[in-house]
């Protein structure tokens, strides 16, 4: 396989680095928890990485034995991207179990409200007669 | 029958049972006279959407409003966080469609009350009278029996059954944990592996008297595989529990 280009190379250095500002605005604004962001991060790094050390792919899959370096790139992406997505149905579980706790605890409080209230009412309803006799 | 200084409640998951639920309520509260039991019905309105919560709001019961729809499961562990922390001895668990007919109540109390029991279930199949359910939900109920007897070692004939009768220590194991989806089966897993004694009753149910199966055929697979899962998983995680601690719960009999 033939080295990288130069054009192509300064190409995906800036797309990465554009990535990476983006993902920074998004925890920024307060619209990322960090948590979320180490991984992307992780992929910026890994995408700079390879755009400045061109042989770098060439080499990891000659040392491993891939014939055809680009599948590499598939291999480890859809690892990381399956990884990631078994990730986020923990996350999500444990927000189900959050929202369980919640709705149980809203419940609860919603009719303790309405029995103060309904108490409140009957002792406002009961205050004149007491007055009047 | 005894059992007026135990404090009872009957908890009633709803959800779109405008039809069946007046009638469900009226006939607990009916039963509740006539035996003179110390008894509180509990409604848990799962985020009905018909009109199921303007008619529960006129009768004569407390009820649990559910913000967000959490399914048969979540709505009965509400109602069990109720009666664990408003100390109650005895939770009932009856459907809210008119399965379970009221009067079937003291069969399913007595075994408590008499400390005979933690865990009563309400048994269609231990005589065969009343409503024996579909051939396609039987012979899932066999494969539960199978599956549960493999696993506690002890056959229920009726696990699906959702007419329950829970001790206080039965209570305080709920309130800790309770099955989201399809309860049932995998809660006795859950009892049989916390060593509590479960005991059938044989009781006649009707058929529901309005509203919709929540099982339809489209759903019955997938039911199928999430009890299976769920049950194999409850009962891996009690099972390493038991060896890494010893116990699998704090709750003890006078708690």
């Amino acid at each position: 396989m033939e080295s990288l280009p130069i054009v192509i190379q300064i190409l995906s250095l800036s797309g990465a680095l554009g990535f990476m500002y983006f993902i920074a605005r998004l925890i920024i604004k307060g619209k990322l928890r960090e948590e979320y962001s180490f991984i992307w991060i992780a992929c910026t790094i890994i995408l700079i990485v390879f755009s400045i050390w061109r042989k770098g792919l060439e080499q990891i899959s000659l040392a491993l034995g891939v014939f055809y370096p680009p599948s590499l790139i598939f291999l480890a992406a859809i690892f990381a991207i399956i990884i990631f997505l078994v990730h986020l149905s923990v996350v999500n579980s444990k927000m189900q179990q959050s929202v369980k706790e919640l709705t149980h605890e809203i419940a609860f409080l919603k009719k303790e409200l309405a029995q103060l209230r309904e108490h409140d009412k009957l002792e406002s309803l009961g205050t004149p007669l007491v007055t009047e006799s | 029958m005894g059992g007026t200084d135990f404090r009872v409640l009957i908890v009633v998951p709803c959800y779109n049972e405008e039809e069946a639920i007046a009638t469900v309520v009226a006939e607990i509260n009916y039963i509740k006279h006539q035996y003179g039991l110390n008894l509180d019905v509990l409604v848990v309105n799962d985020q009905s959407t018909d009109n199921s919560l303007a008619v529960i709001q006129k009768l004569d019961c407390l009820y649990l409003n559910l913000p967000v729809n959490l399914g048969i499961g979540g709505a009965m562990h509400a109602g069990y966080k109720y009666a664990f922390r408003y100390g109650y001895d005895v939770a009932v668990q009856m459907d809210g469609d008119g399965q379970h007919p009221a009067e079937e109540l003291p069969k399913v109390l007595q075994p408590i009350f008499e400390g005979r029991a933690d865990v009563v279930i309400g048994s269609r199949f231990l005589e065969r009278t009343g409503f024996q359910s579909t051939y396609v939900r039987r012979l899932g109920i066999t494969y539960f029996r199978w599956l549960n007897q493999s696993l506690i070692g002890k056959a229920i004939h009726d696990s699906t059954s959702g007419f329950r009768a829970f001790n206080r220590r039965t209570i305080c194991i709920t309130n800790a944990y309770y099955p989201d989806e399809y309860p049932e089966p995998e809660s006795i897993v859950q009892f049989g592996l916390h060593k509590l004694r479960i005991l059938e009753v044989p009781v006649i149910m009707r058929e529901r008297q309005g509203g919709t199966s929540s099982i339809t055929l489209a759903k019955s697979i997938y039911y199928m595989f999430k009890v299976t899962m769920g049950t194999l998983f409850v009962y891996i995680r009690l099972q390493n529990k038991q060896r890494n601690y010893g116990v699998v719960t704090d709750c003890y009999s006078d708690t």
